[in-house]
């Protein structure tokens, strides 16, 4: 049996062109057309949480508490679709047009673009949404997270501030105070280091990610960064900001602790601090969890160039913010629920469950009791007055990369010194920025 | 008229209509998107955003053939391909002939070499992670002569481990194909090749190697091009193509530009130009093999 080969072109042809019409018309429908109408309209919600277990079990918690209050607007929990990241599932979704109401799992660094992709829907248009924002948590962080059109498409949720957590234990053994192991200023922080290695406490003293991933920066170079600089961004005024004096100051902290092997150069293929393979991380109060009952830990700022005293210190918040996506078809309904999920009742259900801060001025104040019966968070919820986050730019995960390949290539691995990497690849950020 | 259009046997092209479709859709349409994309100012956007998209011609090809770490990726890609293909095509022969040549224990041979293939990567890449890490089994047994740095930070080893861990880990997909080619060089040939007074070597040199030589153009185009699509490994056995991108990969840099940067133009036009360094290497191996 023979087939004419141009029966087969022809019909390939067709098909294919079928396929360009299909695509064509399935990319250019609007998931929802009359977005003004969808903003006064109330019904059923689909919600996203990430798929972490305890957030999760929080997302529940308020479902149900909402859907017993509001039968027609029932509310439906399901978890971001698996992907390598959060940033990368929702991007597929808004393309796609596939996004739920509202995601509680909001990276601030990917807004911008998601914004620029007419992903997130503007909610500063709601009635006295940014009394509600900046009454939460204060118009000055609140600003922080606007877009660069000066409205808010993310409500500020919760914050995970970045300190170092230690193992008291390798402490003791490595000669250093537990209860003040005088650590706050870069020298001494070196010198306690040092000593954990030297008296064989640990493998290592510390023991950060030195891959390079974009966001691996958040977790070792940029808290040092916020903290020596008072919380200037990474990017501030469409120029990079790190090649200054205290920038590269922190950037030459870090090749100094992967030159002397205080760090390692690999990844850890376990828990490295529950393994006790190395005496202190980098984390935020998500950590104690995985260290309650394992290791008897203690929590201390990140170090400062002249060491700061610990109110004086500003880190990374690792926030995570609540948006609404322009496929929800019941607008209304959906910023009523972001009001609902984030009113002080549900803020103490997610201390209960995840042990995360939520984002709000005078959160122990408004919580003392939880902190009065677990004090190990007690230190996180005071540094999270003074958080900074990631800059709100176009094209901010390519700038972060950046970045983390220059960090890594200096700091790292010392193939070129910090003090001449740095000023190079701010450069070439700020030709990404178009300065 | 309607032969004409149809041809002699139209219920034949109704079975390969589905498969054509398929094909258009699936592979022949983003292929043409990818392509379209390229040569435009493109970004990702909500179903009915308008957002231009501008034509800027060759700009995204600027972009990614001058970006080092584009160029950096292609050149370990090359590397990769020195390594894994001569050694896919070497290995899988030799163990395929030997695995043809067993007579007792066959089937748990044959199972030894194909249990890596369909074991998912990101578990095989776990033990590996462990067996190379610094304090790893390799580098106790290796002693002072384990490398420092250990071999998945260490930019001259990354990318050679990589290379090694995807041919182990792919032989047996390839020694199937050979065995299932053995299995159609007559034996006769064997017989009167040994009648001539040729030895092992020679039987496998003068019978073997051209009895197969079909499979082997195969194998090398299959290995050419999954080994040019390398992905998976680099992402999570040297956590996103390091150290200093010492083992990233093209795909890898379309991963991380388009999907994770929003920058979709200039990874259609690595994809693009990817997808033509295939091709090209794919038709000099059918040149290479081609019988006189």
């Amino acid at each position: 049996m023979t087939i004419s080969r141009r029966a087969v072109l022809r019909t390939a042809a067709g098909a294919a062109g079928l396929g360009v019409v299909g695509g064509a018309a399935a990319c250019s429908r609007p998931v929802v057309a009359d977005q003004s109408a969808a903003r006064s309209s109330r019904g059923p919600l689909t919600v996203w949480t990430s798929s972490n277990e305890q957030e999760r079990a929080w997302g529940e918690a308020v479902a149900e508490l909402w859907n017993a209050e509001r039968p027609e607007e029932q509310v439906t929990l399901q978890e971001v679709p698996a992907g390598a990241s959060t940033e990368e599932a929702v991007t597929a979704a808004i393309v796609a047009g596939t996004t739920p109401d509202l995601l509680f799992a909001i990276s601030p660094a990917a807004t911008t673009d998601w914004v620029r992709a007419g992903g997130l829907v503007d909610l500063s248009a709601f009635d006295g949404a940014d009394a509600f924002i900046e009454g939460r948590v204060g118009a000055e962080v609140a600003r922080g997270y606007a877009h660069e059109d000066g409205r808010y498409y993310q409500l500020p949720w919760k914050a995970n501030p970045v300190m170092i957590m230690y193992n008291r234990e390798l402490f003791a053994q490595a000669g250093l105070d537990p209860d003040d192991p005088g650590m706050a200023s870069y020298d001494s922080f070196l010198d306690g280091a040092q000593a954990i290695v030297d008296s064989g406490a640990a493998r290592s003293a510390i023991w950060p990610a030195p891959t390079a991933e974009f966001f691996q920066s958040w977790f070792d170079y940029y808290p040092v960064m916020l903290a020596s600089t008072g919380g200037t961004l990474l990017v501030e005024d469409d120029r990079a900001t790190f090649a200054t004096d205290e920038g590269i100051a922190a950037g030459e902290f870090w090749e100094e602790i992967y030159a002397r092997g205080l760090a390692p150069t690999e990844t850890s293929t376990d828990n490295a601090m529950a393994a006790g393979t190395t005496a202190m991380q980098m984390a935020g109060p998500w950590a104690i969890a995985s260290y309650d009952g394992t290791i008897d830990y203690g929590i201390m700022p990140v170090p400062t160039a002249d060491g700061l005293s610990p109110e004086e210190i500003t880190t990374f918040a690792d926030a995570k913010n609540a948006s609404m996506f322009t496929s929800s078809r019941h607008q209304l309904s959906a910023w009523e629920f972001l009001q609902f999920a984030t009113a002080p009742e549900q803020d103490r259900i997610l201390l209960d469950l995840t042990g995360q801060m939520p984002m709000r001025q005078d959160l122990l104040a408004l919580h003392p009791e939880f902190f009065r019966e677990n004090p190990a968070y007690r230190a996180f919820a005071e540094q999270s007055a003074r958080v900074a986050d990631v800059p709100n730019v176009p094209g901010s995960i390519e700038i972060w990369q950046r970045f983390r390949d220059g960090y890594v290539a200096s700091a790292v691995l010392g193939k070129r010194p910090v003090r001449e990497e740095f000023p190079a690849v701010a450069d070439a950020i700020d030709t990404l920025l178009g300065a | 008229m309607l032969t004409r259009i149809l041809g002699k046997q139209p219920f034949g092209l109704a079975l390969a209509v589905p498969y054509v479709v398929f094909l258009a859709v699936v592979m022949a349409y983003p292929l043409a998107y990818a392509v379209w994309i390229s040569f435009f100012d493109y970004v990702f956007a909500a179903p009915g955003m308008d957002i231009d998209a501008d034509f800027v011609g060759l700009a995204n090809y600027q972009a990614a053939l001058t970006d080092p770490r584009v160029l950096q990726s292609f050149g370990n890609i090359a590397i990769f391909l020195a390594i894994n293909v001569p050694l896919t095509v070497v290995l899988s022969m030799i163990l395929a002939s030997a695995l043809n040549a067993v007579t007792r224990w066959t089937a748990a041979f044959r199972v030894a070499f194909y249990v890596p293939y369909v074991t998912a990567s990101v578990s095989l890449i776990g033990v590996w992670m462990l067996l190379f890490s610094q304090e790893g089994l390799v580098n106790t047994i290796l002693g002072p002569l384990a490398p420092d740095p250990s071999w998945l930070v260490n930019e001259h080893l990354a990318m050679p481990s990589i290379a090694l861990y995807v041919t182990w880990k792919q032989l047996g997909f390839y020694i199937l194909l050979y065995l299932a080619a053995l299995q159609a060089v007559p034996a006769e040939r064997y017989e009167s090749a040994s009648t001539d007074g040729a030895g092992i070597i020679q039987r496998f040199w003068h019978v073997t190697v051209p009895g197969v030589r079909s499979t082997t153009l195969i194998v090398l185009i299959l290995s050419i091009i999954i080994g040019a699509n390398l992905f998976t490994e680099p992402y999570l056995l040297t956590n996103g193509g390091g150290p200093d991108g010492a083992s990233s990969s093209p795909v890898l840099m379309i991963y991380q530009k388009g999907i994770q940067q929003g920058n979709p133009d200039v990874a259609s036009a690595i994809g693009v130009i990817l997808v033509i360094g295939v091709g090209l290497l794919s038709l000099l191996s059918t040149r290479l093999t081609k019988e006189s």
